[in-house]
């Protein structure tokens, strides 16, 4: 999207207002839920983010982040919060607890893939099926490339994912997960690819001491939802502020800094995929 | 190896104390490192002590929710930022479930997930067998032979609930060089230490060598003759070696005074003998000489005597008349029937010697200490003491002095004459009292001897010594002892 003079004044002129409102103290703060359906744990990224959509709404904002989607979707659903970067597994859980509120954009699409990783030292493993009897990491319960996906496809070659594998454990986030693999902790990890890429740019050393055996094929990007409670000029405000940050050289420097391309309104139809899984597996 | 005994003691002390100084520096220094071994190893056990307690704690509910992950995260941050080289850094945790199969370790490699502990070899074995001692909440340590690792082992429980072991190995190649570090630092201490004693020692032992060698070689000299043995140094301190030298030198003081009393009591006898050499001859003289005397006079009472006869008879006479004198002069006797010496005899003779010595310009000190009679014959004292002055007075160069002191000391009778002249040579010395031994040109000798034997008739002696710039004749007479 290329930037118009007319509408870059316009804008400059509306920070220049929003940076002036007194009131931004006494209105309360929007709760924003952050999970590891990315590198949440980037926090100087994170405080340069926070602070830049609090300039751009004039509003307060405040992060909350949970190491598990579980403990986010329970406070989304208690009301605790009003938005959310969530996984899409989650999302589809929550049902009509959220609304799609914008879906970030990977490498020209709103969409994603679960990498099955193996460590760097193990040439030998090709497939997912190859991993019989060893120790895998998943990421979360509730992740969809981290947990649905390596499960759905044993299920789809006749496996029964609960007894495949010698031993499995949570490790609660995409990059431990891949920690897991680099160590030899786990021989095998589903992750997000996502987080894998981005990792593979900000901290290539341990990346490279993993290999990827597969990419799944894509699915809808973990998405940010908003309570359904949330009125529907905030709904707008906040949609607004993630899908203008591609045309502001600050808001493009922190979606760099994500890894990210900018936000799009995004399909809610995308996400059916999940259901069909979830189906597949009885998880419902 | 003998002759390494055999060495002097300049060269012995110092060189055992310095083998001593060595020998020691070695000891501690060995035992200063087997010490900081020690203490590196109780150091590794006291942290793993505490660092067994603080993760089992925490490890008891990862274990107990069975999260892997959680329980890899505790167990693997003590090596967050761990520097390789500390040698209480342990090289490894595992933890093992109650079945002894490995829960996850830190080295998931060698120690993988799910692996059977025994399998890991021999050393596993017996250890797990070892394991099933450790009970309750205690740390324990472990250390199989065979192995290069120590073993601290820590129960992951909760009261009576067990859940499994945590295992920290530690390698003990690790802290060699630490250990190492620690040796050259020890090392270099020593070598300090020796490089200030080692001087000290060589010092310390050559001072105290060097007074003992020197006694020995002023020993080895005494072979060669009492008198020629040089004084030893003297050695101030009042320590074993100090008495040694005290010892030592009385010694030798004593033997040189034994070799003077021997020399003067071979010369006393060899001028005994010459006396009654002297005497029987002069006494075997006399006897003819007094007849050949008579019948000499009775000739010259004939009046009928040839002029020429006359002459002759004359001539006889007179040589006669000189063997007389000189063989009355040898045979020398004690005037037993003489009186008592008073001290106006002794002022008779300073009397009769005035002229002479104002002759020669003589300043001639005189000390009478005698007060009333002595029981000593008046005419040999005053003969011995015109003897010894007249000796005096030739022997001073003109414008000398001459002290002549008379005194009473516990009853004896002591004459004491100097002269301020040459002083005696040794060869006149030896022979001083020997008669017709003189260095004057005119006289015969006899003057010294005649008193000399008159001094020993009468129980007493004469000696003469050299005293700075004085020659000293002194006579010891004892009283109440008459020959």
């Amino acid at each position: 999207m290329s930037c118009h003079p007319f509408r870059l004044t316009v804008l400059a002129l509306f920070a220049v207002l929003i940076t002036a409102v007194p009131a931004l103290a006494e209105t309360p703060a929007w709760r924003v839920g952050m999970t590891p359906a990315f590198l949440h744990d980037q926090h100087v990224v994170l405080d340069d983010w926070r602070a830049y959509l609090e300039r751009r709404l004039g509003r307060k904002i405040e992060f909350v982040q949970r190491d598990s989607y579980l403990e986010t979707m329970d406070l989304i659903r208690l009301g605790k919060l009003d938005f959310a970067w969530i996984c899409d597994y989650p999302y589809v859980h929550l049902g009509n607890h959220v609304r799609l509120l914008a879906v970030p954009v990977n490498q020209g699409k709103p969409l994603y893939r679960s990498y099955l990783i193996v460590s760097a030292r193990d040439p030998h493993t090709q497939s997912l099926v190859q991993l019989r009897g060893k120790v895998f990491a998943y990421s979360d319960p509730y992740s969809n490339t981290g947990y649905l996906v390596p499960r759905y496809q044993l299920h789809q070659v006749g496996e029964e994912p609960e007894r495949f594998f010698s031993r499995t454990f949570f490790t609660w986030s995409h990059r431990k997960a891949i920690e897991a693999v680099a160590s030899g902790v786990a021989q095998g990890a589903a992750v997000d690819s996502f987080v894998w890429d981005t990792l593979a740019k900000i901290k290539p050393e341990l990346t490279a001491r993993t290999r990827i055996v597969s990419r799944s094929p894509e699915y809808g990007f973990p998405p940010f939802v908003a309570h359904h409670s949330v009125p529907e000029g905030d709904f707008k405000a906040m949609q607004g502020a993630l899908l203008r940050m591609e045309q502001d050289p600050e808001g493009i420097l922190l979606l760099q800094r994500l890894n990210l391309d900018g936000f799009t309104p995004g399909d809610p139809a995308v996400y059916n995929v999940i259901t069909e899984m979830m189906n597949a597996l009885g998880e419902r | 190896m003998r002759s390494l005994f055999d060495l002097s003691f300049s060269v012995k002390i110092p060189l055992w104390g310095s083998l001593l100084i060595l020998v020691t520096a070695g000891l501690v220094g060995l035992s200063l490192m087997f010490r900081a071994y020690d203490d590196l190893r109780q150091d590794v056990l006291i942290s793993a002590d505490s660092l067994g307690r603080t993760l089992s704690n925490t490890l008891f509910p990862a274990m107990l929710h069975d999260d892997v992950w959680r329980a890899f995260e505790i167990i693997n941050a003590p090596f967050h930022g761990a520097t390789p080289e500390n040698p209480v850094q342990a090289s490894a945790l595992i933890l093992l479930d109650n079945q002894e199969q490995v829960y996850v370790s830190t080295l998931p490699e060698t120690y993988p997930t799910l692996a059977d502990f025994r399998r890991f070899g021999p050393h596993y074995a017996e250890l797990a067998e070892r394991l099933k001692e450790v009970k309750g909440e205690t740390t324990q340590s472990f250390e199989i032979e065979g192995s290069d690792r120590i073993f601290v082992a820590a129960p992951i429980a909760d009261g009576e609930k067990r859940l499994g072991t945590l295992l920290i190995l530690y390698s003990r190649t690790v802290s060699i060089p630490r250990f190492l570090a620690t040796a050259q630092r020890a090392g270099g201490i020593a070598l300090l230490i020796l490089a200030v004693l080692l001087p000290i020692n060589w010092y310390w032992g050559r001072r105290m060598a060097v007074p003992l060698v020197q006694l020995s070689s002023s020993m080895g000299e005494i072979r060669s003759g009492i008198l020629d043995t040089p004084a030893l140094e003297t050695y101030d301190y009042r320590d074993e070696l100090g008495q040694l030298f005290t010892a030592f030198s009385q010694m030798v003081e004593e033997l040189r005074e034994n070799e003077r009393m021997k020399n003067e009591m071979m010369q006393s006898q060899r001028l005994a003998a010459v006396g009654r050499l002297a005497a029987g001859i002069a006494h075997e003289v006399n006897n003819p000489l007094g007849g050949m005397l008579t019948a000499v006079d009775t000739l010259k009472q004939r009046p009928d005597i040839d002029p020429r006869v006359m002459k002759t008879v004359g001539l006889l006479e007179r040589g006669l008349m000189q063997i007389g004198d000189t063989v009355r002069v040898l045979l020398v006797e004690a005037s037993a029937q003489s009186r008592p010496l008073t001290p106006n005899d002794i002022e008779d003779v300073h009397t009769l010697l005035q002229p002479q010595a104002r002759k020669k310009l003589l300043h001639l000190e005189w000390l009478n200490g005698l007060a009333g009679e002595t029981a000593l014959p008046a005419t040999d004292v005053r003969q011995i003491l015109i003897n010894l002055l007249l000796n005096a007075i030739q022997a001073t160069h003109e414008g000398g002095r001459i002290d002549c002191g008379i005194s009473l000391v516990e009853r004896e009778l002591i004459l004491s004459i100097t002269n301020d002249g040459s002083p005696l040579s040794d060869e006149l010395m030896t022979h001083l009292f020997e008669p017709f031994a003189t260095t004057k040109s005119t006289g015969h000798g006899l003057g010294l001897w005649v008193s000399y034997q008159i001094a020993r008739q009468l129980g007493g002696g004469i000696t003469a010594e050299n005293l700075p710039d004085a020659v000293c004749f002194t006579v010891r007479l004892p009283m109440g002892r008459q020959a």
